[in-house]
């Protein structure tokens, strides 16, 4: 297997393909073996998003969720596998990642440089203070002085500002308080119910995300575990006891590969 | 006090060729973390190519906007050399660039041989509070207050100055909404040598260049420069000032010779004073 079989196309939206499932998929993961020096972080990692869906990545700590994202985004290069993104995918990074000395308005219009050729009207903000009101009222604000809950929203404003077609946020909820990350969900939904954005969540809290969204994919020490709709992973006995707070000790060795 | 406002305006004008490559030294560092050595190279360059361009009889004005623009042209060179290759780290990079300001001698050398050359600017001089001041000296503040001007719309009114900042604020945020930040660094080497180029042309007419001038401009920029960390625009481009003046006061009123030492020493007890400051933050930090 050569290294450079690494594909990125930003394919303008394929049509419908003979043995393609129904819906045509925006983001397709196959084979994604990714490493840091000699440690592997994630070992031959297939997943896909269709369009319009909702889909979680949950997983500890370590499992490789973030590196897969990165390589979603072109952030970093696979050893090997492929990654490809039908359209345009933006990203909540993990940590908000803001550019903590720009104010909030310049955050925001940063976010629409892949729409750079379309000109100013492109970079426009009033679509997002419109989904996101609260924003208008910092809009003149320092990133770097913003709450966490404030920042995460802005890093949502920075990612709707390039139109994509789905959204990959990583961690929704880390640090932030319950009731943000409440309105941050309801929020996605919203998006997702009224614009058909496609949303890949990667997520901590397994009852939010199984619950936000229609599939997901367990992920644990780099390798996909379980993956199905979300209402069967939540009523399985080993995603409920490692995830769902239903048992004290990691599941045994004793599961499948999947 | 005729002397006094000699010896100000005059080291002004210097002072504004430092300030000048120092921000160059900034914008070129802040986006790609590498400190370019071969700055005072593209003020060489853009001096010596516009005297050649006004001895072929180019007017003045055209002349000098096209070494600005060459010098444009040998910043993206030295930047595709530093930064060009993926993975080349900020340490690797400067000694790119200190080596390419050596192969720049031997090329200057070829071109326009080993002695200091100049061209005439604005002829005529002004009589201000009893001190007979050249017009180029007035030229040479107001051009580089113009250019400082322009910079810094271009940094905040600008799309484009804007995405150069938050590769400066955070380069792996800026690549996660699509900037391309290597490219964003050869924008800032480009940039950084037509600051460069600007001082060149306009410090030329008052003091001659050669190939080994980029010496005491690089000395003296990089110490403007290092006053905001390397950083920040606004103290490289006083820095520059206050050095040009400084030297010029030192010079005037005490010995030519010593007048690149003051360079030195403050380019000394910045680093000291900000190595102490690191310091103590590691020590309090370790607590
Ligand atoms: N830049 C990096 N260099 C070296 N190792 C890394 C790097 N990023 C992540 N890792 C390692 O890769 C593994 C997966 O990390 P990550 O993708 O961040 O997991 P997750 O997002 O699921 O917590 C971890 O063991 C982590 O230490
Ligand atoms: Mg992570």
């Amino acid at each position: 297997m050569s290294p450079s079989e690494t594909a990125r196309d930003v394919a303008s939206p394929a049509g419908a393909q003979d043995s393609a499932p129904a819906e045509r998929p925006v983001i397709t993961v196959e084979d994604v073996v990714i490493r840091y020096g000699t440690a592997t972080a994630v070992d031959r990692v297939g997943l896909t998003v269709a369009a319009g869906e909702t889909v979680a990545l949950i997983g500890p700590n370590g499992a490789g969720k973030s590196s897969l994202v990165n390589a979603i985004m072109g952030l970093i290069r696979p050893a090997a596998g492929s990654v490809r993104v039908h359209g345009r995918a933006a990203l909540v990074p993990e940590g908000r990642q803001l550019f903590p000395e720009l104010d909030v308005e310049d955050n925001l219009r940063l976010g629409a440089w892949p729409l750079r050729s379309q000109g100013a009207k492109a970079r426009d903000t009033t679509r997002v203070y419109e989904v996101l009101p609260d924003l208008a009222d910092l809009r003149r604000r320092r990133a770097g002085t913003l709450s966490g809950g404030q920042q995460q929203m802005v890093a949502f404003g920075r990612a709707l500002m390039a139109d994509p077609e789905v959204l990959v946020v990583d961690e929704l909820s880390l640090g932030l308080a319950p009731l943000i990350t409440a309105a941050l969900a309801d929020h996605l939904r919203e998006l997702n119910a009224a614009r058909g954005l496609a949303v890949l969540l990667i997520e901590q809290n397994a009852r939010l995300a199984l619950d936000l969204c229609t599939r997901a994919y367990v992920l644990e020490a780099g390798r996909i575990r379980i993956e199905g709709p979300s209402r069967q992973l939540a009523d399985s006995a080993e995603v409920a006891a490692a995830y769902l707070g239903g048992a004290a000790e990691p599941p045994g060795p004793e599961g499948d590969d999947g | 006090m005729s002397e006094f406002v000699q010896y100000l305006i005059s080291g002004l004008a210097v002072g504004c060729g430092f300030a000048l490559l120092g921000s160059g030294l900034v914008t070129i560092h802040r986006v790609t973390r590498v400190v370019n050595f071969a700055q005072g190279m593209f003020a060489v360059v853009a001096g010596l190519t516009a005297g050649s361009l006004l001895s072929a009889g180019l007017p003045h004005g055209v002349a000098e906007i096209v070494a600005v623009l060459a010098a444009g042209a040998t910043g993206l060179l030295v930047g595709i050399a530093a930064i060009g290759r993926r993975g080349t780290s900020p340490q690797s990079a400067l000694i790119i660039t200190l080596g390419i300001g050596f192969l720049a001698y031997a090329i200057e050398i070829m071109i326009w041989g080993d002695n200091p050359h100049s061209f005439p600017g604005l002829g005529g001089a002004v009589d201000i509070a009893g001190a007979h001041l050249q017009k180029q000296y007035f030229l040479v503040i107001g051009a580089a207050a113009l250019g400082f001007a322009a910079l810094g719309l271009f940094f905040t009114r600008t799309y484009l100055g804007k995405a150069l900042g938050a590769c400066a604020s955070n380069p792996y945020a800026a690549r996660a909404v699509g900037i391309n930040v290597t490219r964003m660094g050869l924008v800032a080497f480009t940039l950084g040598g037509m600051l460069g180029g600007v001082a060149g042309v306009l410090v030329t007419p008052l003091q001659s260049l050669s190939y080994n001038s980029d010496v005491l401009l690089i000395t003296n920029g990089f110490a403007a420069a290092i006053l905001g960390g390397l950083n920040r625009l606004g103290p490289a481009m006083l820095g520059g000032l206050a050095l040009g003046v400084a030297e010029s006061m030192v010079a005037g009123y005490y010995k030519a010779s010593y007048q690149s030492v003051v360079a030195l020493a403050l380019m000394l007890a910045v680093m000291i004073w900000r190595a102490s400051q690191h310091t103590a933050l590691h020590e309090e930090a370790a607590r």
